[in-house]
């Protein structure tokens, strides 16, 4: 099992999400310049600053063509995770519902948030205890959720919203508390906070992120779900 | 072509940088603004204006959550 992690100029996160996913299964980076994936059996767009974040955060790297490999690996149903700037990426590229806004409060905020666990378990959450709390650290200054109140309803009817910030959590404005969405079909997640960089409690104040990583890896293997 | 383009936070979305500078103000001694909105500026040549729209949409706005308003100037330098 194969993890493809995509690096565009301006990555930073990329080794860790490297490393998360080793944890699980072998994995490689992919410059946003290739167009092949490698044979991967999910791909992860991890966080960072792609492209500077010019113009708006994810705008451009969404037009990358390892980002057009990866959308038409999503559209085939291949799972992708998007990290942060990922998550900003796959927004851009609508592969996910809603946008990131810059931080209600305007500040780069890094913290260790708690996250509840929201729904049936799914490809990217069924190694977790449904409505448990994960404790992971997020990073970023444009973080603020936002979709319109009729999507926001539609998804939260459809069971896409599988991650809110735990109630006094939500440092940065997202509407409905929401951290991380799925796609309709469930292939593809996307969340602001960081589980690559909480895969072990000596640096990560927590090992909770492995379970989103561990919980690709039963999806791929067909274990529960 | 020159052209430009207006992109602005739609309305009924909270704008925080508009939030801040709108606070900043009266701080200055300018008492008298509100409503304030901080949007992006985009100016170009363009061969052909009728692909300005088509860009917009696709990438110098992103339609979900701002609005653009483009502006045709005088021909190019």
């Amino acid at each position: 099992m194969k993890f493809a992690v995509l690096q565009f100029p301006g990555s930073c996160d990329e080794l860790d999400a490297l490393h998360a996913a080793r944890r699980v299964g072998d994995s490689e980076l992919i410059w946003h310049r290739e167009r092949d994936l490698r044979g991967a059996d999910a791909v992860i767009v991890p966080g960072g600053f792609s492209y500077g974040d010019y113009l708006r955060a994810g705008a451009i790297a969404r037009f990358s063509p390892a980002m057009e490999s990866v959308i038409a690996f999503a559209n085939d149903g291949g799972l992708v995770l998007g990290i942060c700037n990922g998550f900003q990426v796959l927004c851009e590229a609508h592969l996910l519902p809603g946008a990131l806004l810059p931080n209600a409060n305007l500040r780069f905020t890094f913290r260790q948030v708690a996250l509840d666990v929201v729904g049936p378990p799914g490809a990217f959450t069924g190694a977790c205890v449904p409505g448990e709390r994960l404790s992971i650290p997020a990073k970023h200054a444009w973080g603020r959720y936002y979709a319109p109140e009729e999507t926001l309803d539609a998804i939260e009817d459809s069971g896409q919203v599988l991650l809110r910030y735990a109630p006094g959590e939500n440092f940065n404005g997202s509407l409905r508390d929401i951290a991380g969405v799925r796609n309709e079909a469930g292939n593809v997640f996307g969340l602001m906070p960081h589980p690559e960089h909480a895969v072990d409690e000596l640096t990560g104040g927590s090992s909770d992120g492995l379970r989103i990583f561990e919980s690709m890896r039963m999806t791929l293997e067909g274990v529960g779900a | 072509m020159r052209a430009r383009v207006l992109i602005r936070p739609k309305a009924g979305i909270l704008d925080p940088q508009g939030v801040a500078v709108e606070r900043a103000l009266p701080a200055l001694g300018f008492a008298g603004a509100a409503n304030v909105h901080v949007g992006r500026l985009v100016e170009l040549d363009v061969e052909d204006p009728s692909e300005l729209q088509p860009m917009c949409e696709k990438l110098l706005a992103n339609p979900l959550v701002e609005d653009y308003e483009i502006q045709l100037l005088d021909a190019g330098p």
